[in-house]
């Protein structure tokens, strides 16, 4: 297929990658990938990273802890997302606010984000501003001061957060339900917004020990994107995050470990706002921290073949071919400290079955287990993942995402920046391995969000009746 | 996240996000207007730092334009021109696309049917001849039609389920009754079944034309090729499109809040009256006014009011929203059934405290210089500034639009925000739509 090979030549030219054409089939060679960001660290050890984009005078400003919801202790969940949501109070040398309103005035955008390993804070504004942000990020590094009026309604806030983005969305909740099915020990279980019951018990004082606990230069990571160079960020950072003290033995936890996953598991959601029957499928599989070196790679070749759009053999069998399913598809969600996941979801098409949406996933995961991918299947897959590592760069919020979350997991800029090379690396064998070896129903969730039929009519029909006033 | 990101503004406002501000820095975009040899008309950013061409166009049509009771087709139709055309099915098509990392996709909102292009430079040739199948030769292949229809079903329904939806829905029908914007944006269960690859096809045939054509292309490209490459996508078109006539509308008072009962913990409350039209003297004075009140930043007195005092709510907004032929000024809160009410009176209050009182010259300096200096932000990837060249054209502005929208709001005064405040405020006329099973609503 010479097409395949123009595009994946065209795609890693472009990208400085040596391809050698032989045979019709591309071959890598010794391969020069071009170094974009460089990096560096503070005396205090802070470590900082600059990504040139100077396509605008724009810069995006990140600060990385390395802090996230899996580092909450029992009965503490949701603590690491409240602080975020704190770390916009009060500070020795800022008002509660002050810093998302300064930046507003300065044409800037800003926000914060907990997942379960991390903890960020960002602005993205005009490059003339970025003394600002960062001298007023360094201050609230260190310097937090919380009032309990304030923490109280910030609680209620985050009670209304947790409402809003997952008590009214069924398929928020069937997540929530299968992930704590899915780790049967490791804090992944639980939710970084943490659960409903626990999150009013999360005051000033825990918020503080965790703040005093892990927010510190040596446990964070700058990441500056943007029309500006090393050169300018050194000296800006020295002055400002520089001058924050390290904090001595400074450590984190060890998390609880994940024993052997001995037995399949299911979750069934019924909900009357639910829709139309689905099914999710979670697998647990490493991450690109825990993969042995390529592992990672095939896995997001795997995906990208099983499940990434019409091309893929989930939704060319399921929906084009059978009509079992309305939609269907995988992902795999790679970038975390202590292992990934492998989704395969499916919505179930008009009149078709719980068992029948599974059976149709299991036949189509069945025979790639047993055959792996065709040769055209694998450099297309590899192909499209180079090309969409390409596109990324477009957008400057994305590009400076794709380093601090790699970055924060102890991954290297190497590592980021090789990737067209090591995706260029996996074979068909990789492929199929990783199937048989994580497609593996043992260590999986199957879980369903199941309409209630009645309570659904019922709803509906009413609403149509109010409506009408 | 501290802030929810405003993809809480669904349904009919979900377009809007990057079109809050305006003005901003003019070195962000050198925009050159281009004319193709077959004399289609573009606006061109030159950007070689990256391998990729983008191209985003318009034709005048969207759901306004559908026949009644086929709500969904340009929706479906949009969904349906990249799965099979010329001599290439739909897996060819998708498959084609793929080899060639190429991007082709289409949408639609209520005014507008939309097309988006991407592919690496090397490809442009291959790429753009795979657009040029799909606005003109899509095979509309009844297996996929169906298939689509499935999609488009399971969302709805899923639609159902979320109160976000439900309110700006209900907002929509109550404030527009007997008016095209009324209707659903991508249909009712019923009217999706109602679709025939027929109405697809005329849908088609009368909307995509060259008179309304309009295109914005950021990337790798010089004006020369980008000409030739327009004229063989969209030379074939016909010239003039069949139009049904829209009217202009504004949106009906309904004093009383509206319940579409929903069941969950949190009641979501979409509230909006008229807003100011783009082409008024007064519009970008009624953007500094919709800034301070509700603007996505944490100063906006209703999130200080129902949030940062309170705690009543995690996401409340307000803005100005122009349709083609409608301006809303329109916002929407989420909170517990027991408190909406209060959120309700809060947010009232503060359209009053407003209109009455004024801002202060702090609040007014404050606004202006985030819309202004926030817009770069909104010019910082070819995509985005594609979508901003083509919204610009859109809304009939010219190519020099980041200075005119800078110097607009530069020239904006207390005293005029104080004016507009006064009559875009009024509590009266506000009407209101609830989605959940809310308490104690003031009568």
């Amino acid at each position: 297929m010479p097409e395949a090979v123009k595009a994946s030549g065209g795609a890693l030219a472009v990208l400085g990658v040596a391809v050698v054409l032989l045979a019709g089939q591309p071959t890598w060679s010794q391969t020069q990938p071009q170094r974009r960001a460089s990096e560096f660290s503070l005396a205090n050890g802070m470590q900082v990273v600059v990504v040139p984009d100077r396509r605008a005078p724009v810069v995006t400003h990140v600060v990385w802890y390395r802090v996230g919801g899996a580092d909450n202790i029992a009965g503490q969940s949701g603590l690491a997302h409240f602080l975020e949501h704190l770390m916009f109070k009060s500070t020795a040398r800022l008002k509660t606010g002050e810093l998302s309103n300064v930046v507003a005035r300065l044409g800037g955008r800003d926000n914060a984000v907990t997942t379960h390993d991390a903890t960020y804070y960002f602005q993205r504004l005009p490059k003339e501003h970025l003394q600002t942000a960062m001298t007023m990020e360094a201050d609230r590094m260190r310097n937090l001061k919380l009032v309990d009026q304030e923490v109280a309604t910030e609680r209620q806030v985050v009670i209304q957060e947790r409402r809003s983005v997952v008590d009214s969305k069924p398929l928020a909740i069937l997540d929530e339900l299968i992930s704590a099915s899915l780790y049967l020990n490791h804090p992944y279980r639980i939710p970084v917004i943490g659960w409903g019951p626990e999150i009013p018990k999360l005051s000033r004082e825990l918020a503080l020990e965790f703040y005093n606990r892990f927010y510190a230069p040596n446990n964070a990571i700058l990441i500056v994107a943007g029309d500006v160079t090393e050169g300018e960020v050194r000296k800006l950072a020295q002055d400002t995050f520089g001058r924050v003290r390290p904090l001595v033995g400074l450590v984190r936890p060890p998390r609880p470990v994940e024993p052997p996953q001995l037995a399949a598991r299911r979750v069934e959601l019924r909900d009357p706002r639910a829709g139309t029957l689905s099914m999710q499928r979670f697998y647990i599989a490493p991450s690109y921290k825990t993969a042995e070196p390529g592992e990672a790679e095939a896995i997001d070749v795997l995906v990208t073949i099983l499940g990434d759009g019409p091309t893929s053999r989930l939704y060319q069998q399921l929906v084009e071919e059978r009509s079992v399913a309305a939609n269907a598809g995988a992902s795999y969600s790679g970038v975390a400290l202590d292992g990934g996941t492998i989704n395969v979801y499916a919505v179930a098409g008009d009149g078709v079955t719980q068992g029948a949406l599974e059976q149709g996933i299991d036949a189509v995961l069945g025979q790639f287990i047993k055959e792996g991918p065709s040769q055209e299947e694998l450099e297309q897959a590899k192909s499209s993942l180079i090309a969409s590592y390409i596109y990324t760069a477009d957008n400057q919020a994305s590009l400076a995402q794709r380093y601090g979350a790699n970055l924060v997991i102890g991954r290297t800029i190497a590592d980021i920046e090789e990737r067209p090379e090591r995706l260029g690396r996996v074979s068909a064998a990789d492929v199929k391995k990783a199937a048989a070896k994580y497609l593996n129903l043992q260590s999986s969730v199957t879980g369903f969000l199941i309409p209630t039929a009645d309570a659904n009519a019922a709803a509906a029909g009413e609403k149509r009746g109010e409506a009408r006033r | 996240m501290i802030r929810p990101v405003h993809n809480v503004i669904a349904g009919c406002l979900a377009a809007l996000a990057g079109m809050l501000a305006f003005g901003g820095s003019a070195s962000a975009t050198d925009v050159q207007h281009v004319r193709s040899p077959g004399g289609i008309a573009a606006w061109l950013v030159q950007e070689r730092s990256l391998p990729i061409v983008t191209i985003r166009f318009a034709f005048d049509g969207g759901s306004a334009q559908e026949p009644m009771g086929k709500e969904g087709t340009a929706g479906l139709l949009a969904a349906m021109l990249d799965q099979g055309a010329g001599s290439l099915s739909g897996a060819a098509y998708q498959k084609r696309m793929e080899t060639l990392a190429a991007r082709v996709s289409f949408d639609s909102d209520r005014d507008f049917f939309f097309g988006s292009f991407e592919t690496l430079t090397v490809n442009l040739g291959k790429s753009s001849e795979l657009l040029k199948l799909a606005v003109n030769s899509p095979t509309l292949e009844p297996a996929a039609l169906e298939r689509t229809r499935a999609q488009f079903l399971a969302r709805a329904s899923l639609e159902a389920g979320d109160s976000n939806k439900l309110a700006n829905a209900q907002w929509m029908a109550q404030s527009f009754p007997g008016h095209a914007y009324s209707r659903a944006l991508s249909g009712t269960p019923d009217s999706i079944k109602a679709v025939t690859r027929d109405d697809l096809a005329a849908y088609r045939t009368r909307i995509l034309a060259k008179r309304t054509l309009r295109v914005a292309a950021v990337g790798d490209i010089d004006a020369d090729t980008l000409g030739k490459v327009l004229d063989d996508i969209f030379g074939d078109l016909p010239a003039e499109p069949q139009l049904a006539t829209v009217a202009d509308v504004a949106p009906v008072a309904v004093p009383k809040p509206v319940v579409v009962k929903f069941e969950g913990p949190q009641s979501v409350a979409i509230f909006g009256r008229q807003g100011v039209a783009r082409s008024h003297p007064d519009h970008m004075a009624a953007l500094v006014v919709t800034q301070i009140l509700g603007g996505g930043t944490s100063e906006a007195r209703l999130v200080q009011e129902v949030r940062e005092k309170r705690g009543l709510a995690y996401w409340v907004y307000a803005l100005l929203y122009n349709f083609k032929h409608a301006s809303v000024l329109i916002g929407g809160v989420a909170s517990p059934n027991e408190e909406v009410a209060k959120s309700l009176d809060l947010i009232r209050n503060e359209f009053k405290r407003l209109a009455e009182k004024g801002p202060s010259q702090q609040e007014v300096d404050s606004a202006k210089s985030f819309l202004i200096g926030s817009y770069v932000l909104n010019l910082d990837s070819n995509a985005k500034i594609a979508e901003q060249m083509l919204r610009s054209q859109l809304q009939g502005l010219g190519p020099d639009f980041i200075a005119q929208r800078k110097a607009g709001l530069e020239r904006v005064t207390r005293a005029d925000v104080i004016r507009v405040a006064r009559s875009l405020l009024a509590t009266e006329d506000l009407s209101v739509a609830i989605a959940g099973q809310p308490t104690s609503l003031s009568p």
